[in-house]
């Protein structure tokens, strides 16, 4: 066999994009997938609805089998022991050997745990793997009294929604003085705690996880919190963050800080070996305002995508555009375009507008000449294609408002927030411009604001 | 909470239960008068000889009833055909007619009664049970649970409902008579609507409206805070009533053809036939309406409407078959195939039918212009074959009787001819397309699991790619179910509808490529 071995470690978003990818490009390559988690690719962003009876395990799956066939893409399920970079080789849990040309690593994150005492009691767990996922079902289908999550993010969000379903009440414990610090301002903090707490979840900010205490059989009884009260339970879902996935290439010789790392190329340490999605860490930041390890699921697709090009056509170094994310949180969706500020400083002007109802809000954060920086939506939806312009090219934050409807992107006949925004625009900036006309259909029909 | 749910449950089950039974509960006596009144004056003195032997017996069952004049019709058609003695044939099955006139029953002396216990129970009860159990669901969306339930995943009660449904359409279409005393249950209804009988069908289509109200309403609190959904609910609910329902039975009162005015040739495969131009033709003013409205609906509507809103503006908002599977199927949309497989047979069958109605049509209309000369009796053979392959078997037993277990739209998907002429227009030529949200996707699957239609939605959404399918009915549940936001159904310019090298928004790099 002469072509050139690409082997792939990890078959999640970063990896198998990179396989496709180079597949489209590269018709000749040997490219092995590697995984011991699951055969196929899935997506684990949708590891929560099945748990909820909203989908099958199978329907997890973005490609038939057939696809792998298609495509000459080997897929092998085996867990990965020992990475050989000057002899190019991989070995496995069974002994047995793998030869590449190319390895690219990734291996994705795993939930960081702070070594609380207890932690690794039965029914304790986070939620990333095909295997937590199992775990959690056989640790809840006999009913449980209480569910205690810890970290407020929102792997959090999605543990509370998933044992609510249940009918398990849960207590979720935030450290920080409100939800989901890093991300969300106060009034959208205060928004989606609400909501929780209409969801039953007893939400507990400022509190922290002190020790995980056993019942008599070894299992999680109770847990203790920072106030030392003491909560009975028997589940916890730790939530508190992931760290890069690495802990096997610890005697590799690849230079590692928390991640694998790499340059804007992807080039690790070693001649030939590359690393992408979760586990990479960049020597710099790739962009203004971005960090150093990116662990969402867009950028592990946009890794993937580069690598790949860059093996298919000249080389170019990773240029993330305008960030952008989501999340929902029970009923709430969220979307972010751009960069907020959570700490806004007074080079930074602000419009924040929310429905009387309470489950909606849009923020818009400008720099001091009134160009957008980044916009913040929770409960409808906004078009990335026009955020992603308007931030490249530079918009003020008057032009962003004033074509909003443009922006809009809830299915037709719902209510058309973006005139509600429009007009406190207007009023809270003290400008002016013409309000888009509602058409006749949606008099008739349209749901009102 | 839990025992109100209880009740309406009980309430359902309880009409059902009656509703089931009602047919046991006839007993037969026919007399000659009965016989005189029913058979065309043709057979009338022949069949009143065959049957005498009926007459003053009392018959317990509709089996044994129908067992014994079949009996009777069979011995003396066989001895005809033997000896080749074709035009003394008795073709005509009286059995419906016959059964109906002789029966007796609690459903002919207290029709309202049973009306009320049996279709009124299951309507108040279902509506019931469903309040009380959106009151007492557990948080997690719509959609939550379904692969939980016995009922929606497939489970022994899925496949209990599927049978009785196969059932009821094979009583329905081919043993009709085995209805009568439930036909009877509705006659004062019909009468006060139309002035005539009630016959299966207008049973079939009394029960079928009542099913999309009662669901429909279901849909309008599933669905409470969407517009989109709770207004095509209420567009397939107002056309079930009025347009295939009320306007019909009306026409009749008034002497006018029978004639549902959103029923579309080739899903209104007979449009064409002889007897119905015969009938638009005979009828004055208003028949030479239909037989023009009928057409520039094919010619008109189908492609200007399609254009402008893609073919939702028809199987999801007008359409009969699709009312039902919106309302009474929304909760088995999920069990649709969505393998490739199933892609490639929907392709084959779906525009197979469209083909063979296409010709049966052309058979026919080549064959009433030219008087009959040319094909004589041929076409008559190719409609019976139609009728019952597809009309029957494909669109009701199929189509209906496989919600539980192949999706809501079997028939839709697989079969409908005017869905593949929608089709067509909307993939070729429309503004219609769901868009994808630029890079938002996770791929989380929501959208291809819950697609009526058995569309991997995620396919496209995944790349950036807009979904433009000809299968696509413009539901919206996709767009509804997407925890990210990503997709939403518009109609745009036809420019950059369709994207053949999809860009996923968010790296710089790939920007040079546009």
């Amino acid at each position: 066999m002469s072509s050139t071995h690409f082997v792939i470690l990890g078959n999640g978003i970063s990896g198998i994009t990179f396989a496709r990818h180079l597949r489209k490009g590269n018709a000749d390559a040997q490219i092995t997938v590697i995984s011991g988690e699951s055969p196929y690719f899935f997506s684990r962003t949708a590891l929560m609805y099945v748990y909820m009876g909203q989908m099958k395990w199978e329907h997890l799956y973005p490609y038939e089998p057939q696809f792998w066939v298609k495509n000459r893409i080997t897929l092998k399920q085996a867990w990965v022991t020992t990475l050989d970079v000057d002899a190019k080789k991989l070995g496995f849990d069974t002994g047995e050997e793998l030869s590449y040309d190319y390895l690219i690593l990734a291996t994705g994150s795993t939930p960081a745990f702070y070594d609380w005492p207890g932690q690794q009691l039965q029914g304790v767990q986070g939620l990333y793997t095909k295997q937590d996922l199992e775990d959690m079902e056989a640790s809840t289908h006999s009913p449980i009294n209480r569910a205690v999550i810890v970290g407020g993010g929102l792997i959090g969000v999605e543990l509370a929604e998933m044992l609510a379903y249940r009918k398990i009440p849960v207590t979720f414990l935030v450290r920080e003085s409100r939800f989901w610090e890093q991300s969300l301002l106060k009034q959208e903090a205060a928004l989606v705690h609400q909501h929780l707490l209409a969801q039953g979840i007893d939400l507990r900010l400022g509190t922290a996880l002190k020790e995980i205490i056993s019942d008599p059989q070894g299992r999680v009884g109770a847990v203790r919190t920072s106030q030392n009260e003491e909560i009975p339970c028997q589940f916890v879902g730790l939530a508190t963050g992931v760290k890069p996935n690495i802990d096997f290439l610890k005697n590799s010789g690849l230079n590692t800080r928390q991640g694998i790392l790499v340059n804007s190329y992807f080039q690790t340490s070693a001649r030939n070996v590359y690393a992408i999605g979760d586990c990479a860490e960049f020597e710099q930041v790739p962009a203004d305002g971005r960090k150093t390890i990116e662990q969402v699921w867009y950028t592990g697709r946009m890794h993937g995508e580069t690598l790949a090009a860059n093996f298919c056509t000249s080389p170019q170094p990773y240029a993330p555009g305008v960030w952008f994310n989501s999340a929902k949180f029970f009923e709430i969706e969220y979307q972010t375009y751009g960069v907020i500020a959570v700490e806004v400083g007074e080079d930074i002007q602000e419009f924040y507008w929310e429905h009387p109802g309470g489950k909606i809000a849009f923020r818009l954060q400008m720099d001091a000449k009134g160009k957008i920086l980044g916009v913040l939506a929770l409960g409808f939806r906004l078009r990335h294609e026009y955020f992603d312009r308007a931030i490249r090219e530079g918009w003020s934050g008057l032009k962003v408002i004033s074509t909003l409807h443009q922006a809009n992107f809830d299915p037709e006949f719902f209510a058309p927030h973006h005139v509600a925004i429009q007009k406190s625009f207007q009023s809270q900036m003290d400008v002016s411009f013409p309000l888009p006309k509602k058409s006749l259909i949606h008099h008739l029909f349209g749901a009102s604001s | 909470m839990n025992m109100l749910k209880n009740v309406g449950l009980g309430l359902f089950l309880w009409g059902l239960a009656v509703f089931t039974l009602i047919p046991f509960l006839a007993s037969y006596r026919l007399t000659e008068e009965l016989v005189d009144s029913e058979v065309k004056e043709i057979h009338r003195e022949k069949v009143k000889e065959l049957l005498a032997p009926m007459y003053a017996v009392p018959y317990a069952s509709t089996y044994s009833f129908l067992h014994a004049y079949e009996g009777l019709m069979d011995t003396y058609n066989e001895v005809l055909k033997e000896e080749g003695r074709w035009e003394e044939v008795i073709w005509e099955d009286y059995g419906f007619l016959l059964a109906k006139a002789a029966m007796q029953g609690p459903s002919r002396n207290q029709p309202w009664l049973c009306l009320l216990l049996s279709l009124g129970s299951c309507m108040g009860g279902g509506l019931l049970f469903h309040l009380a159990w959106k009151k007492e669901k557990s948080p997690g969306g719509a959609f939550a649970g379904i692969f939980h339930s016995s009922l929606t995943n497939r489970g022994l009660l899925g496949i209990l409902v599927g049978s009785y449904l196969i059932l009821f359409y094979v009583i329905l279409y081919w043993f009709p008579a085995y209805f009568v005393s439930l036909v009877w249950m509705v006659d004062p209804l019909s009468r006060f609507l139309s002035g005539g009988p009630a016959s299966q069908w207008f049973l079939y289509g009394l029960v079928y409206t009542l099913a999309i109200l009662v669901m429909g309403i279901r849909m309008f609190s599933k669905y409470a805070g969407n517009r989109y959904q709770q207004l095509r609910t209420a567009s397939v609910m107002f056309f079930q009533t009025a347009f295939a329902f009320l306007i019909p039975e009306v026409l009749v009162r008034l002497n006018q053809p029978y004639f549902d005015f959103k029923n579309i040739w080739p899903l209104d495969y007979d449009f064409f036939f002889d007897y119905q131009l015969s009938t638009f033709l005979s009828s004055g003013g208003l028949g030479l309406f239909m037989l023009v409205w009928g057409c520039l609906l094919i010619v008109v509507a189908v492609p200007v409407f399609t254009y402008f809103y893609g073919k939702r503006w028809y199987c999801s908002w007008v359409c009969g078959c699709g009312g039902l599977a919106e309302t009474v199927g929304d909760s088995f949309r999920h069990l649709s195939d969505k393998s490739l497989k199933a892609w490639k047979w929907e392709r084959w069958t779906i525009h197979g039918v469209l083909a063979l109605a296409v010709f049966m049509t052309t058979l026919t209309l080549v064959n009433y212009f030219s008087g009959f000369k040319v094909l004589g009796d041929l076409t008559n053979q190719v409609h019976a074959f139609y009728g019952f392959a597809i009309g029957s078997a494909f669109a009701g037993v199929v189509g209906t009787g496989f919600y539980p277990l192949m999706g809501n739209r079997v028939w839709c998907r697989f079969g409908c001819p005017l869905a593949a002429y929608l089709g067509l227009v909307q993939r070729f030529k429309s503004r219609f397309r769901i868009t994808t949200n630029g890079g938002q996707c996770i791929s989380c699957g929501n959208c291809s699991t819950h697609c009526e239609m058995g569309i991997d939605v995620r396919a496209y959404a995944q790349q950036g790619q807009n979904i433009v399918r000809s299968s696509c009915v413009g539901c919206g549940i996709c767009a509804t179910v997407c925890p990210r936001g990503v997709l939403k159904l518009e109609n745009g310019p036809e420019k950059d509808r369709i994207h053949d090298f999809p860009i996923l928004i968010g790296r710089q790099t790939i920007q040079l490529k546009k």
